[in-house]
């Protein structure tokens, strides 16, 4: 199992690239009609999964919502099974029948991709339930944005996860808003990291455009975690850059308020922390984004070669026919 | 066979899966210190512990999602509604996550989950209380429903949907707690199979189509027929979804006449879809239209006299009957 420690700040880096190259490329194909259905980028946010990823086990668990693509990337699905999952192919990390809300890898441990807002925290619950039930000492990220902290199954699901003590960090990826809806006309709070001391869950505030304040606070979580099973809250303070979903010109906010977050990009920030201490070039840098490009672009003639499923097998995924465990 | 209630098969059903697979646990409000609310998990904390016997707050939508995502990592939960009236607030739960898993993630995660309680209009609950609510779920695919009338039903379909991987909905019938009835002994291994009607009762002059507590009503009502020399053949549906087609057209065929009595309610009510199938696929077989006998449209009234003139009854059963069969 490899751990935090030892994962290569420019591997997290080219993994962050990747991310963005991807989204913009998916951004493009949805614009040519060849992705269907509603899709949501996750542009602006990629030190905040990519840090998390960084500081725990493959193992660990993962559920997120609908802003999922980056999550599954940074989790090891290649860029090839999530492109052709946004083109409704049978290749695609779910086969083409969960589309971009939907990415599940069940090998790399990514739960889902959950389009009800809020309603895969209760799941979230179950799935560090499991790893406590059995005694094992994984942790469970649950990652969800500031629109599902008013829902009640948010509530009802930190209120079980504090009364059992169950092994979650809880991620809330504030970008500011919940589709076109600020946290300050949402939300009863001064800020979002309060809602966790209503449950008695230790929370702190992170800065989300830098990844290694993520992933250090995220390290130091999940080892006190693993020591003995208890609930954490992180609000991670991020940006997305785009609007909610494809369709959505962002119209809510400034020009002036995306400037600002642009010139604190964390790819940008990391980019230039790891040159100042001699750990990457110019020409390094160059290599990775030109990498992640050829990555991006190459999923997309995938993801177009990639077969469909026949209409008949449909019906094969309405209940399960194995044998039971 | 020896006889025991309804609510003593649900609870050597749990006890019995509880001690076979240490996968599955049990789930809800009030289950475990309290024994349950209708005393159906009565002993099982004391012989299973607070790891797998676990009293929830009040927070249905909480923990059915909790259910789901042990599911999800491979365990088998056994999630408690106190009624399942309130299994509405979990609505999302029971509806989108649960049944829509294996689809939206190409396979990759089925959900081995059973949810079960009473379910069905019980005595002066009024509205809120009193919901029958197999329709509402029948109409979701990825669920399989099952809804037992009687003690070896409650226990057989209970092992069975714990052993199904797929999301079970045992809706137990409120008013049959303590009915009691003829079980295998418990050292005899007891699985019915979800989707098979049974044959309550032989008849040969008209079929009425049942499940849950409709059953006993059904059998009340074939006797007082008998003694007008009318044959009624009763056939409990059991489970509601998967639909058990064949039993049922093998009863039209021999009967040709048919009434459907079902606790819930005649808009879109299971009646409904039994009905079209039968029409669509052995018309030529029936000898009358078929008659459904069901609540009345209306939210359930508290008034106890507003409450039967509402609610199936044998009157209304006998009538329909007499209808189908021009007497």
């Amino acid at each position: 199992m490899q751990r935090a420690e030892q994962r290569d700040e420019v591997e997290m880096l080219a993994l962050m690239l990747l991310i963005r190259r991807f989204e913009e490329r998916a951004s493009q194909q949805y614009q040519a009609q060849k992705i269907g259905g509603f899709c949501h980028l996750y542009i602006g946010q990629e030190a905040v999964v990519v840090g998390a990823v960084a500081a725990v086990r493959d193992d660990d668990y993962i559920i997120t919502a609908y802003r999922d693509h980056g999550h599954a990337l940074a989790r090891g699905t290649s860029a090839n099974a999530c492109m052709a999952e946004l083109f409704g192919k049978a290749t695609g990390c779910s086969q083409g029948l969960g589309g971009s809300m939907h990415f599940f890898d069940k090998k790399n441990h990514m739960y889902g991709g959950h389009a009800i807002v809020g309603a895969h925290v209760p799941l979230a619950a179950g799935l560090a339930f499991a790893s406590k039930y059995r005694d094992e000492d994984r942790v469970t990220l649950c990652f969800f944005g500031d629109g599902a902290i008013n829902q009640g199954s948010f509530h009802e699901a930190l209120n079980l996860i504090a009364l059992y003590r169950l092994p979650v960090i809880l991620i809330c990826e504030n970008n500011l808003f919940a589709m076109g809806t600020s946290v300050k006309r949402s939300t009863s709070l001064k800020q979002i990291v309060d809602r966790a001391e209503g449950y008695d869950i230790p929370g702190e505030i992170v800065d989300g455009m830098n990844f290694r304040e993520v992933r250090d606070k995220i390290a130091e979580v999940a080892a006190s975690i693993r020591k003995d099973p208890h609930p954490a809250f992180l609000e991670v303070r991020t940006y997305r850059y785009r609007g909610h979903s494809m369709s959505d010109p962002a119209s809510y906010r400034t020009k002036d308020e995306l400037e600002k977050y642009r010139l604190d990009d964390p790819i940008i920030r990391l980019r230039a922390q790891l040159t100042r201490e001699g750990k990457l070039t110019n020409e390094q840098f160059d290599a990775l984004d030109k990498k992640a490009k050829q990555a991006a672009l190459e999923s997309v003639k995938f993801a177009e070669q990639s077969p469909e499923l026949p209409v008949e097998d449909v019906y094969k995924y309405v209940y399960y026919e194995g044998n039971s465990s | 066979m020896r006889e025991i209630t309804y609510r003593q098969a649900l609870n050597e059903a749990l006890a019995e899966e509880l001690e076979r697979d240490p996968n599955v646990f049990l789930m809800g409000e009030e289950v475990a210190e309290y024994h349950g609310a209708y005393k159906v998990s009565q002993g099982l904390l004391e012989r299973f512990g607070p790891k797998r016997i676990i009293d929830t707050p009040i927070s249905e939508n909480g923990f059915a999602g909790l259910g789901v995502g042990a599911a999800m990592a491979g365990l088998r939960p056994i999630i408690e509604f106190m009624t399942w009236s309130f299994s509405l607030v979990a609505f999302d739960q029971v509806v989108n996550n649960a049944p829509n898993m294996f689809m939206m993630s190409g396979g990759q995660f089925n959900i081995p989950i059973t949810f079960r309680g009473p379910n069905g209009p019980a005595h002066q609950l009024a509205a809120t209380h009193s919901h029958a609510t197999e329709n509402l779920y029948a109409s979701v695919p990825g669920l399989k429903i099952c809804t037992p009338a009687t003690p070896r039903d409650a226990k057989g379909l209970l092992k069975t949907a714990v052993r199904d991987d797929n999301p079970v909905l045992l809706l137990e019938a409120e008013l049959l707690y303590s009915s009691k009835g003829m079980v295998e002994p418990p050292d005899e291994e007891l699985l019915i199979p979800l989707g098979q009607a049974e044959v309550k009762r032989e008849g040969s002059d008209v079929s009425i189509i049942c499940y849950a507590q409709t059953v006993p009503l059904a059998l009340n009502v074939a006797a007082q027929l008998e003694e007008e020399d009318i044959s009624a053949e009763i056939v409990d549906l059991r489970s509601i979804k998967p639909l058990d087609e064949e039993t049922i057209y093998n009863s039209v065929a021999k009967t040709h006449r048919v009434v459907i009595v079902e606790q819930d309610r005649p808009y879109c009510g299971v009646g409904a879809e039994v009905c079209y199938r039968i029409q669509k696929n052995i018309f030529d077989e029936l000898d009358a239209p078929i008659m459904r006998v069901s609540q009345d449209d209306v939210p359930m009234p508290y008034n106890e006299k507003l409450e039967k003139f509402v609610l199936p009854n044998a009157d209304k059963l006998m009538s329909a009957v007499k209808k189908v069969c021009y007497t």
